[in-house]
């Protein structure tokens, strides 16, 4: 890949952006259209992009596997977790009005809401790159040359 | 004809689709394309999802005057009434008769099976990728992503394991 | 700042709808990163008990004071997601977490038996997972919920059934038709829920019994309805859709088997029971007309035709997965009959069934562990080389028969009965023929274990080696329960009329 300077060059610059803009569509989804869901999976193909550029071996090396993994149950526990930390705040479980009380304003249910949002993004982002290492990883039975 | 097919247009390609997918499933032999037409299959399910949502001449379900000063004190109200609204419109929503959301002042489409079909396309994406990791290893395994040659294979082997147990006797 | 005093007994109670989900959904993401398996197990094992717990508080809860009603998040139904817990899906939330609690205990040794030491983690984290999503899809009272969990529950189902790979590669073909049925299934169910929101646009069970109750009946919900029965048909092992599960269930580990066997075609017919009785009218000629020419016929061919195959198949494990198929034929029998008796019938054989064929597929497992044998044609004197495993399958398997003083008799005897009330002597007949021929394939395997003289190896016959306690204890304490139940049966009967009275009372 020695040889793709352009390529290599923009994905460089591109990447931190890519990553940026998926942490904008994240923080976004409290006002409009966004959310966990869309931002993961855009923070996962930054992730993709740069194993495409650079080798899946670089890849590992910058994101390793063992961190997908954590991050998998990191993001679960992070979006349960606040629903356990409604509980003990003796609301229903997931009732974000208790995580902040506050009778004018709703901050409670955007706290909640950025945190559950923020596990789903952790979740998505690491399982996407999973489901792209598992699949990356496999040795090929037809070697590049048989083409 | 052509008029109802035109007027139910999203309802006629939901079934082409439908349609499409599930031959494609049964008739197939090759693993990969199965979950290809099973794939197609689930889009069709969410095509119909969104557009049960559709309400004519409805808006983005979005609140005024939210985004800007969004931290007013009746912002929950706000919400709440936008979400009775919406719903209010898909109540009105039977069939292809789906203008009737006449309870607020403001049209709001309906937002919830958007939300919905985000659901169940997280969750045809799981499928798919445990179904194209299964392929995988069968791929690795057995040789082959043909049904067929696959069957065969196992029922060579059941033939096999009888012909040991018979020798054991 | 966290009130400590809140975690009382009445908090429990309160919030157990929940607890029970989410905690084996912690402990799934949780046993998925831990290094040790038997640290894994351990967990496992506590989050059983603890939702074993839970569900009990819950039955106790619900005998004593009628339907639990939980609003997730503090969003009232119907606008929000309603946990709803009544008569009718309490018993098969302690089903599915007692039958977890046992397959856990006897996951202890047949796991390090079966799967690969890298894999044991995760593969206990699936379990978790798969548990978490039955039990949610019973306890939920939202329709597109039921969907979710559904499917959290397939998804981890299929690797599950994958991993029996490392013992049988056949495993693998069976996890990919598994998928692609049980993804066909539970899409067409998402399709009726979807014309079920066009009908009445709204996704709480009670509301849209409530709107579909008041408004005229329409294509629409006929349409639902059709979907709806087709996708759960596919999850239940309806007789036509059944072509998933003997492969699935013959090699799958048979820690998996037995759990899946127990539970998730039960969690199936408890969402059929819900929808078809509690959401649609069953006094509408067109349900009426399904239920009778449809799911009782077919369930009645389902016995036949799958008491018949079972007959002929030479793995015990695939015999046993048929004569599941021909249990279901019974339990929708039960609702095709669509009287009182008759659902209670349907839903004491659903409960009754879920400890027999529990107990068989544990027996086979030990069986397999101890001497890697599944063909009937090896079973030859294992009475003598494990009497106490053998013991343990023979009071299952004539439970499986229906002989008087187990439960199997007890909601055999209870279908009879229905049927005959109704006049539908051709089901009556049925019953007792398809009885005969569950007699022939178990009395095949019970011949050849305890009349036939143990097999010789280089000239010595083979010592007694039983299985390892934890085993013994796991099928043993579900033999007992088959027995217990069968000669005590007030209890389950008395639970199926509550579930069946919940039912009724929807009705009309």
């Amino acid at each position: 890949m020695n040889s793709h300077l352009i390529l290599r060059t923009v994905s460089k610059f591109l990447i931190p952006l890519i990553v940026v803009y998926g942490l904008y569509v994240h923080f976004h989804g409290d006002f409009g259209p966004g959310g966990g869901f869309q931002a993961g999976v855009i923070v996962a193909a930054a992730v993709v992009l740069y194993a495409l550029i650079f080798g899946l071996d670089a890849c590992k090396v910058a994101v390793p596997p063992s961190w997908i993994r954590i991050g998998m149950t990191t993001g679960v526990l992070l979006y349960v977790g606040t629903g356990v930390v409604t509980w003990l705040l003796g609301g229903a479980f997931l009732d974000y009005d208790v995580l902040r009380n506050n009778p004018d304003h709703p901050a409670g249910q955007h706290l909640g809401i950025i945190l559950v949002e923020l596990g789903v993004l952790f979740t998505v982002a690491t399982v996407m790159v999973a489901i792209f290492y598992a699949f990356g990883s496999r040795t090929p039975d037809i070697s590049d040359e048989d083409w | 004809m052509l008029s109802m097919i035109a007027e139910h247009f999203n309802y006629a390609v939901v079934i082409v689709l439908m349609m499409t997918g599930l031959y494609v499933v049964f008739a197939s032999d090759n693993m990969i394309k199965k979950l290809v037409g099973l794939s197609v299959f689930q889009t069709s399910v969410f095509l119909l999802y969104i557009t049960i949502g559709k309400v004519t001449g409805g808006i983005p379900p979005i609140i005024e005057g939210l985004h800007g000063g969004g931290h007013d004190a009746d912002h929950a109200n706000a919400a709440a009434q936008g979400l009775q609204a919406a719903a209010g419109a898909a109540k009105g929503t039977h069939g292809s008769d789906y203008g009737a959301g006449h309870s607020a002042e403001i049209l709001y489409s309906n937002p919830l099976p958007h939300v919905l079909i985000l659901t169940a396309i997280v969750v045809g994406v799981a499928t798919l990728s445990v179904g194209l990791a299964l392929v995988v290893r069968i791929r690795e395994v057995y040789g082959t992503i043909e049904e067929a040659e696959i069957d065969q294979i196992n029922y060579a082997f059941n033939l096999e394991g009888t012909g040991e147990a018979a020798s054991d006797v | 700042m966290f009130n400590i005093l809140a975690l009382s007994q009445a908090w429990l109670t309160n919030e157990a709808p929940v607890a029970i989900v989410v905690l084996p959904l912690i402990m799934g993401a949780v046993c998925a990163l831990l290094p040790k398996e038997r640290l894994a197990w351990f967990c496992v094992l506590i989050t059983t008990l603890i939702c074993t717990g839970l569900s009990f508080l819950i039955l106790r809860d619900v005998m004593a004071n009628g339907t639990i009603s939980y609003a997730l998040g503090g969003w009232d139904p119907p606008l929000g997601i309603e946990y709803r817990v009544d008569g009718l899906n309490a018993p098969v939330l302690m089903l599915i977490s007692v039958i977890g609690v046992i397959c856990t205990l006897y996951a202890l040794r047949s796991v390090s038996a079966e799967i690969e030491p890298k894999k044991r983690g995760p593969f206990y984290g699936a379990f978790m997972i798969a548990f978490a999503g039955l039990l949610g899809m019973v306890v939920t009272g939202d329709a597109f919920n039921v969907f979710v969990f559904l499917e959290v529950s397939s998804i981890s189902t299929y690797v599950l059934v994958a991993m029996g790979a490392s013992r049988d590669r056949r495993a693998l073909n069976a996890a990919y038709n598994y998928l692609i049925l049980g993804s066909i299934g539970a899409t067409f169910f998402v399709i009726g829920v979807g014309f079920l929101y066009m009908q009445t646009g709204t996704l709480n069970m009670a509301d849209i019994a409530r709107i579909l109750a008041e408004s005229p009946e329409s294509r629409v919900t006929q349409v639902a309805f059709a979907f709806i029965v087709v996708g759960l048909g596919l999850k239940l092992a309806m007789f036509p859709l059944h072509l998933w599960l003997p492969g699935a269930y013959a090699y799958a580990p048979s820690f998996v088997t037995a759990f899946l066997a127990a539970t998730a075609t039960k969690a199936a017919l408890y969402l059929l029971f819900r929808f078809v009785f509690t959401i649609f009218d069953p006094t509408a000629d067109f349900i009426i007309s399904a239920l009778t020419w449809l799911l009782a016929v077919l369930g009645v061919i389902g016995m036949f035709f799958a008491s018949f195959q079972a007959i002929f198949q030479s793995d015990a494990r695939r015999l046993l997965a048929f004569s599941s198929v021909a249990q279901v034929g019974y339990m929708l029998l039960g609702v095709g009959i669509g009287t009182m008796a008759g659902v209670t019938a349907g839903y004491v054989h659903l409960l009754g069934h879920a400890m027999t064929k529990g107990a068989l597929f544990l027996c086979l497992g030990a069986i397999w562990y101890q001497f890697g044998i599944t063909r009937i044609s090896d079973f030859k004197g294992l009475g003598k080389t494990m009497p106490w495993t053998m013991g343990a399958f023979t009071i299952a398997g004539i439970s499986l028969i229906g002989v008087p003083g187990t439960v199997g008799f007890v909601s055999k005897f209870a279908l009879l009965t229905a049927a005959a009330d109704k006049g539908w002597w051709w089901a009556v007949a049925a019953i007792m023929f398809t009885s005969i021929l569950a007699l022939i394939y178990i009395g095949r395997m019970l011949e050849a274990a305890w009349l036939q003289d143990r097999p010789k190896v280089d000239g010595v016959d083979v010592a007694t080696r039983e299985a390892p306690a934890s085993m013994l204890i796991a099928m043993w304490t579900l033999a007992i329960a088959c027995v217990v139940f069968g000669v005590n049966a007030s209890w389950p009967l008395e639970l199926a009329g509550r579930a069946a009275s919940v039912i009724m009372g929807g009705a009309g």
